[in-house]
């Protein structure tokens, strides 16, 4: 048999190769040494591992996307309809909100133990790059509204969604930005607040005139230069501690 | 008795949205996993499992029962992923095209630390994440349909939508690339 290539190689590696590949190498060291090569580096990245999903999460992801299924049923389906009457509606929008609230609290309490154990300065660096890729979350939702090109209606439900996500996020460092006394920080949380609450009661589907009057709303705002600077700041901190006000943990 | 995914599909074809629940249930944790893989950063990796249920929903009536569904859900993550990836690029023109510093902010970005790559420990973190950088998004994703789901060929060209040889190339560029960076760490014993 002639030697083994690398697509050889790499199909003998996960099951999928010529039958007589294993009998090959046995008695082949060039492609006995190129093999264990590869096997090295595939094993290598078998370390980079998903971090496992908190308990709960198939509940969590079902309560975000359940309220947007309803949106996309089709037309036939709007008989369901009549069973939601007042007293079933009152009943679920209670319940999602002790969801909601009970998810917060875990997530607020969890993030409490894990920076328990930490020194002061890590706690800083990760609550800065924490409240960073917040920032750039916002922004990039910001930023696709405001150079979205279309002259015509426009569908706003994805941008939405993500927006609501990111409400809840935002209310929580501003807190935290509140009382460990960063007021710049905490004021352009709130402007920010304003936006992505906006951007989440809007209507789904807009007009020309109704997405214009977004986006300018955005623009005439400054918000997007405001995060800007506000995620330079952030960074810098994070790269020189000391650069932080006194007094300042966030 | 448990509800098989071709049940659950019958009934939300029906008219019954919470039979949806079953296959949010049964797969989001290999949607997440996957999601992940490919993104490298957990917010992102939720944010593409939400975006994939609600297009697998909207698509539900084009599913043709031809592959299991689960490879038809990866399916819909992995073109998820690819329009997240390029949004993301897009972003990052889009603010270099505002000033100079905005190219600047946007590399400062993507090489930020995020609170996963931080948990991640720091001689693999600095090592695997790039060269997984290194991939195209689809060899990115044959390699992680390959290497992690353990998918077959022909199931990952089901899943990219592509025929299997040109999955199988996929998944050969990204070995051959990961190769290239991690073998010098591989062979001095740093990983």
């Amino acid at each position: 048999m002639k030697h083994l290539n690398e697509e050889d190689l790499v199909l003998h590696y996960y099951g999928e190769g010529e039958p007589g590949a294993g009998e090959h190498l046995k008695t082949c060291d060039a492609c006995r040494a190129s093999f264990e090569s590869l096997t090295l580096v595939l094993r290598a990245m078998d370390k980079f591992e998903a971090p496992e999903p908190l308990e709960g999460y198939e509940s969590r992801v079902w309560n975000r996307i359940a309220p947007d299924l309803r949106d996309a049923r089709p037309r036939g389906w709007q008989l369901v309809r009549l069973w939601l009457t007042p007293r079933h509606v009152t009943a679920v929008a209670a319940m999602a909100v002790l969801l909601v609230a009970a998810f917060l609290a875990g997530r607020v309490s969890q993030q409490h133990q894990q920076m328990a154990g930490l020194s002061g300065p890590v706690r800083e660096r990760i609550m800065l790059v924490a409240v960073g890729e917040h920032l750039e979350r916002s922004q990039m939702i910001l930023v696709e509204l405001v150079n979205n090109p279309s002259t015509g209606p426009v569908d706003i439900t994805a941008e939405q969604r993500r927006a609501r996500d990111l409400v809840d996020e935002n209310r929580l460092y501003r807190q935290a930005a509140l009382k460990s006394g960063d007021t710049g920080v905490s004021s352009v949380l709130d402007e920010l607040e304003r936006t992505l609450l906006e951007v989440a009661h809007s209507p789904s589907k807009l007009d020309s005139e109704e997405f214009a009057r977004i986006r300018e709303r955005i623009e005439a705002d400054g918000i997007l230069f405001k995060i800007r600077v506000v995620g330079s700041n952030l960074r810098e901190r994070e790269r020189t501690p000391q650069a932080a006000p006194a007094g300042k943990t966030l | 008795m448990e509800q098989s995914d071709a049940e659950a599909i019958a009934q939300i074809r029906a008219g019954n949205t919470d039979a949806f629940r079953v296959l949010v249930e049964r797969h989001s944790r290999s949607v997440f996993r996957l999601a992940f893989r490919m993104t490298g950063n957990q917010q992102d990796a939720e944010d593409l499992v939400q975006e994939t249920y609600l297009r697998a929903y909207r698509q539900i009536r084009k599913y043709d029962g031809r592959a299991a569904f689960g490879t038809w859900l990866y399916r819909i993550a992995a073109n998820c992923s690819l329009d997240l990836i390029r949004a993301r690029k897009r972003r990052q023109e889009q603010q270099t095209s505002v000033d100079e510093e905005g190219q600047e902010l946007a590399a400062a970005v993507s090489d930020a630390p995020t609170p996963d790559r931080l948990a991640f420990s720091g001689e693999l973190q600095s090592l695997l994440g790039p060269a997984l950088n290194q991939l195209s998004p689809t060899e990115r994703m044959a390699f992680v349909l390959r290497h992690y789901e353990g998918m077959c060929i022909e199931e990952i060209g089901q899943a990219l939508g592509v025929q299997s040889g040109a999955a199988k190339h996929s998944v050969f560029r990204a070995v051959q690339k990961l190769r290239r960076v991690l073998e010098p760490a591989v062979s001095t014993g740093r990983i």
